[in-house]
């Protein structure tokens, strides 16, 4: 993990990581995998491979998007802050609620524990691109609708985005698989059961 | 610094008939493997009964072994914890510790090791290869968690720039069975409070071998080798669980809000036990 901190005298860092490149940051990089800081050293965020700011190529939602972000820019800022795609939501940004759920490389993921500088090629599917636009709605987006599977519905992008990898898994077979397998997705209104039936009807015409 | 891209994905088995998961494998993928469910079905268990689906898309099998505990003052930065900052003190041991562990604690802590896979790892007597500027090291599973001690701060006996390639279960005698058991606050998606990892085999109508090990209740992964030792070379029978169970908490100290654990982990072993032994 790395963390960085302006150095003192520099003006206090814009809220915007387009603004960050003729700083210089005190860049303490650790191994991950050892907790272990290795590492210590000066760079200038001016420079291109200073590691701070970071060039990416991926595709959202189908279209090939080029975007420089800070190294510690989550998947779900970029969605949000980034790219005008707010359909995804940040609820805990802790890895526990599950609303920021989205597919990279079609699996569901939580991008709020996501890194988008880890992001050069993949392919990621937000709820903005779930059904083409204008065209019809994907099956479970229509489910949740007809169940009236939501109250405040803050949860349910991701929700959908979750419920859609559960019926691609296959794990679908039954009411209780169904709630063992959505358990990532915390709904605080209380509308699981009618959650859990609308993932069962999509699933039936998926 | 990324690791991602290494080449460390791979879910193989050796010419023996062992297990050998690199560190980079997925535990969603591991977890539906047809091959590792066949073969170590307490794995596959364990890891479905972790986290969330997905977490368990993105969390690597390294990654799971070096998880951190998730004592709440290891996690509250204006608590003394001295596994975070070694020396202010430990919150826990007054504090709210119904979570906490009740085996291998010390007096400068006593957080809870965190994962499930780990449990079913240390009953199947796994070892982790790790690479470095020393170059490879191999590590029975047994002595990678370091208990706290006066040191809670170290945590695995990993060096400054090592890193975990792979984790490699040994071939094991078959028929095999074995399996996991986790008791939680809620069904799913929570931490164990305790949980039990089992693998037996048995031949002849004799137990000749048994991996036995406990979740939730150990500041490491807790191999129980007393109830292994009273379960080797007697024959599964309704009686044996409960009385190699009651084993099972051997050396534990409660603090004042888990010791339900105490029981409660006797129970949850000898449970499993009957579930994978079989007998009523």
């Amino acid at each position: 993990m790395s963390s960085s901190q302006p150095v003192s005298g520099d003006p206090p860092p814009d809220a915007s990581p387009w603004h960050v490149s003729r700083r210089t940051f005190l860049v303490v990089t650790g191994v991950a995998a050892g907790g272990v800081a290795v590492g210590l050293a000066v760079v200038d965020a001016a420079a291109p491979d200073a590691g701070t700011v970071a060039r990416v190529a991926l595709a959202v939602n189908g279209e090939p998007v080029v975007v420089e972000v800070d190294s510690r820019t989550s998947l779900l800022d970029l969605l949000r802050e980034h790219l005008e795609l707010p359909g995804t939501k940040k609820g805990c940004d802790a890895g526990a609620c599950g609303a920021c759920t989205v597919h990279v490389d079609g699996r569901r993921v939580l991008s709020c524990l996501t890194l988008a500088v880890r992001l050069e090629g993949a392919d990621v599917v937000t709820i903005e691109g779930l059904a083409p636009a204008g065209g019809a709605l994907h099956p479970l987006q229509a489910a949740f609708i007809e169940q009236d599977a939501l109250q405040c519905g803050y949860c349910t992008p991701g929700q959908i985005m979750s419920g859609v990898g559960c019926i691609q898994e296959r794990h679908t077979g039954s009411a209780e698989e169904i709630r063992e397998w959505m358990s990532g997705n915390l709904c605080r209104c209380g509308c699981y059961v009618k959650i859990v039936r609308a993932v069962e009807q999509a699933a039936g015409e998926v | 610094m990324d690791i991602s891209a290494l080449p460390l994905g791979e879910i193989t088995f050796t010419p023996e008939g062992g297990l050998r998961l690199g560190a980079l494998a997925r535990m969603a993928d591991v977890a539906a493997d047809p091959a590792v469910r066949e073969a170590y079905p307490v794995i596959a268990h364990a890891l479905e009964l972790s986290a969330s689906p997905q977490l368990r898309n993105m969390a690597t099998i390294g990654g799971n072994v070096m998880q951190r505990t998730r004592c709440s003052y290891f996690r509250d930065v204006s608590a003394a914890c001295n596994k975070r900052a070694p020396g202010s003190g430990c919150a826990a041991r007054e504090g709210y510790n119904r979570g906490h562990a009740i085996l291998g604690t010390s007096d400068a802590c006593v957080a809870t090791h965190p994962s499930d896979l780990a449990v079913a790892l240390a009953a199947l007597d796994a070892r982790i290869h790790t690479r470095g500027p020393g170059g490879e090291r191999t590590v029975p599973f047994a002595d990678f968690h370091l208990l706290p001690g006066t040191t809670p701060d170290r945590e695995q006996d990993l060096r400054p720039g090592e890193l975990i390639v792979a984790v490699e279960v040994p071939p094991h005698p078959r028929p095999l069975a074995s399996g996991y058991l986790k008791v939680r606050d809620r069904q799913s998606y929570e931490f164990a409070l305790t949980s039990a990892a089992v693998a037996l085999h048995v031949q002849g109508g004799v137990i000749r071998s048994a991996g036995v090990a406990a979740g939730g209740v150990g500041t490491v992964p807790w191999r129980l080798r007393a109830v292994e030792q009273h379960l080797v070379g007697r024959r599964p029978a309704g009686g044996l669980w409960a009385a190699a169970a009651e084993r099972a908490a051997e050396g534990a100290r409660p603090l004042a809000h888990n010791g339900f654990k105490v029981d409660l982990l006797r129970r949850t072993v000898e449970r499993q036990l009957r579930i994978v032994g079989g007998g009523s």
